[in-house]
């Protein structure tokens, strides 16, 4: 079944005209059944128009009447971003997928606060997207580089996902699905959310963490494992050579207040009994090791 | 964005919070105007840098008399103050804020940030003022009082009163003790700052409430709502290759290191920095070019590289995703042919079009050594990092 998105997933994407949204809704249609999956566009000044075949509507709610879709995926830009997603919370679908990097941490704060008790599910923002290989990619990751296969990945960055899913493939591991969540400080999935349903999905055996500097969701997430998770997990936290109290790029990577260390992650997740290496080049060695 | 002290009272004033009365001041004759301007018996000369610890390195003075100003105004100005926040580098000092000294009877803490786990603001808020605050935290955390505020709905009054109480405010002040909390939490908000800190926040003998110091920084991704604040951004304050960096919209930050990284993706460059520590070596710079940079765009990044001394090589780690591997190369090679490059220069790629970048590397007749993975790229990277410092010229 993988987790969240399948080849039955119906997709919006908001922000369809612009761009980036033009660009990766072509690569996304083009991938596995992304052709029957990405329905509707959202733009309120373009309603009626028509994308490359794929009809545009003037909000989410009429989008979701018409199609059915039940996920959207976000490319708006960032003084909207954060709009955009209370709409698609306020129209009740399950996910909204948040590629737009650079939204304001306020802004965040109060969709955040918005969406609690809501049904809607929030993957990002500033985050590469999610993929369930040969079904479905919804985001900007290269979907060539992934393989269906049996091994869960979560992690707060993009190109790390990507190299982390090229060590698995090296190995003939492919993936049940890949989620980016995000490298901003206030942001919707943690660790912690993906690694439930991981666990409880019978198409993934095992689960590589990636994670960074900032915040304690790892912690979070490796305290759970500890007394919940029935899979083995290994991972890999970037930033132990990152110095304190510098933003190294992603808006929430950075150590504060002496908290945050990749040090203390990855002795919380040792401690909690996920194996961890310390070389971002042996995270695929590591996950194959871990399989019984 | 971080700005000066005398930048955050003035934009706190705004919110009705009380500060002593002061003056910005760029040389010794204006403090000493200052001080005569401000009136009183005695003042505090007061370094303006970005950052803390300024009383503890000298950067802090009380002056007695308008000639006492004057000696250490010209002594403060100009001098290079090392605090626990500047590093062993320091920074020089530019700007004074003259203020009238104060009457201080009690030093609290009053901070707020915004806390990731909770998705909300955190006002924080100790008896124990004018220490560091995260030494209180580990020392005596029960100390340490703490308000989730609810961005719908802001700091309540009843609970910004709690919170006063909490720290030891008195009966009579605790109306004004809480005005002032809100205040801090309204300036947070309306300004978009990530961090605002007074410490210490002091109770006058006279049971008043001022904010003797103030520290703020704001959200770089919401600069674009608040140009009065973009505005009173300092360049004397920042690394001047991060300005560089900033102007071609590069994510850059400089370290100590000889191995300069050029990598696309956040996560992916501060792994190619760890990697490069594991094998040996030592880390030049954080680099991220972004997921859409263009041939023009790597060139000056090479151009900032190779601007630092220290540099004795340079690992470009690329997995092409959006941004595709053909793309990087040939900005590596217009850029090696540019300036001249003189440190080896080991390139390693993978993803889209990856067969094609490595062709234009090897056509292009340059000197590079060109790896398989990024653990063989760290290891040539650390080794020609090591040779170049013992055979003057790189390549």
């Amino acid at each position: 079944m993988a987790i969240l998105v399948n080849r039955n997933t119906r997709v919006m994407t908001q922000g369809i005209t612009g761009k980036t949204g033009q660009f990766h809704t072509r690569l996304c249609r083009d991938y596995a059944n992304g052709k029957n999956c990405f329905v509707a566009g959202v733009n309120p000044k373009k309603a009626g128009e028509v994308f490359e075949g794929i009809p545009v509507y003037a909000t989410v709610r009429e989008a979701k009447q018409a199609t059915g879709a039940t996920v959207s995926v976000i490319y708006v830009p960032p003084p909207f971003a954060a709009a955009a997603i209370d709409e698609a919370v306020d129209a009740e679908l399950d996910l909204v997928v948040c590629i737009t990097e650079g939204i304001p941490v306020r802004d965040m704060l109060r969709t955040c606060h918005k969406m609690r008790g809501r049904k809607t599910r929030l993957i990002g923002p500033n985050c590469p997207g999610i993929i369930t290989p040969d079904e479905i990619k919804i985001g900007i990751m290269p979907g060539y580089i992934h393989e269906k296969g049996r091994i869960g990945v979560v992690s707060r960055s993009g190109t790390l996902t990507y190299e982390a899913v090229a060590q698995l493939m090296e190995r003939g591991l492919g993936q049940s699905t890949c989620i980016g969540i995000g490298g901003d400080p206030v942001n919707g999935l943690k660790h912690l959310d993906v690694m439930k349903l991981f666990n409880d999905d019978d198409d993934t055996d095992a689960v590589l963490m990636v994670g960074e500097i900032g915040g304690s969701d790892e912690e979070d997430c490796a305290r759970w494992v500890r007394d919940n998770m029935k899979k083995p997990v290994v991972g890999f936290i970037a930033g132990v050579t990152a110095p304190p109290g510098r933003r190294m790029g992603h808006a929430g990577a950075v150590i504060s207040g002496g908290k945050g260390t990749a040090r203390e992650k990855l002795a919380v997740m040792e401690e909690c009994g996920i194996q961890v290496t310390r070389n971002p080049a042996e995270m695929g060695k590591l996950l194959k090791s871990a399989l019984r | 964005m971080k700005i000066h002290e005398y930048q955050a009272k003035k934009i706190l004033r705004g919110f009705g919070i009380a500060t002593p009365s002061g003056i910005p001041c760029f040389s010794a004759d204006e403090a000493v105007e200052a001080a005569r301007k401000l009136n009183g018996g005695s003042w505090v000369v007061k370094a303006q840098i970005h950052a803390g610890g300024r009383g503890k390195g000298g950067g802090v003075k009380v002056a007695k008399s308008l000639d006492e100003v004057k000696q250490f105004a010209g002594k403060i100005l100009g001098m290079t103050l090392v605090t626990h926040q500047t590093g062993p580098q320091g920074q020089v000092v530019r700007r004074l804020l003259i203020e009238r000294a104060a009457d201080i009877g009690t030093e609290l803490y009053a901070g707020l940030v915004v806390d990731r786990g909770s998705r909300s603001v955190c006002l924080m808020a100790s008896s124990e003022g004018g220490m560091d605050i995260e030494e209180v935290a580990t020392r005596t955390p029960e100390k340490i009082h703490k308000a989730f505020i609810d961005p719908l709905t802001g700091l309540a009054e009843q609970d910004a009163a709690g919170i006063a109480r909490k720290i030891g405010i008195p009966e009579p002040a605790i109306a004004e003790a809480a005005a002032l909390l809100q205040g801090l939490y309204q300036a947070f908000d309306d300004t978009d700052a990530s961090l605002v800190e007074i410490n210490p926040l002091i109770l006058t003998a006279d049971d008043h409430i001022v904010a003797l110091d103030a520290k703020m920084s704001f959200d770089d991704n919401a600069l674009f709502r608040h140009p009065e604040i973009a505005a009173l951004r300092d360049l004397d304050e920042e690394d001047p290759a991060e300005i560089e960096a900033s102007e071609h919209d590069l994510s850059y930050v400089s370290l100590d290191g000889n191995i300069g990284c050029l990598v696309n993706g956040a996560g992916l460059a501060m792994a190619t920095m760890d990697i490069i520590k594991l094998y040996g070596g030592n880390p030049a710079n954080f680099l991220d070019v972004g997921g859409g940079a263009t041939a023009a765009k790597v060139a000056e990044a090479f151009k900032l590289m190779l601007r630092n001394p220290r540099l004795e090589a340079i690992l470009v780690n690329i997995f092409g995703g959006i941004m595709k591997c053909d793309v990087i190369a040939e900005g590596v090679v217009a850029a090696a042919r540019e300036v001249k490059l003189n440190v080896p220069l080991v390139v390693r790629l993978e993803g889209t079009n990856v067969d094609l970048g490595k062709r234009i590397l090897a056509e292009s007749a340059l000197p590079i050594i060109s790896a398989t993975n990024m653990a063989d790229a760290a290891e040539k990277a650390v080794r020609a990092a090591g040779s170049a410092s013992t055979s003057v010229g790189g390549v």
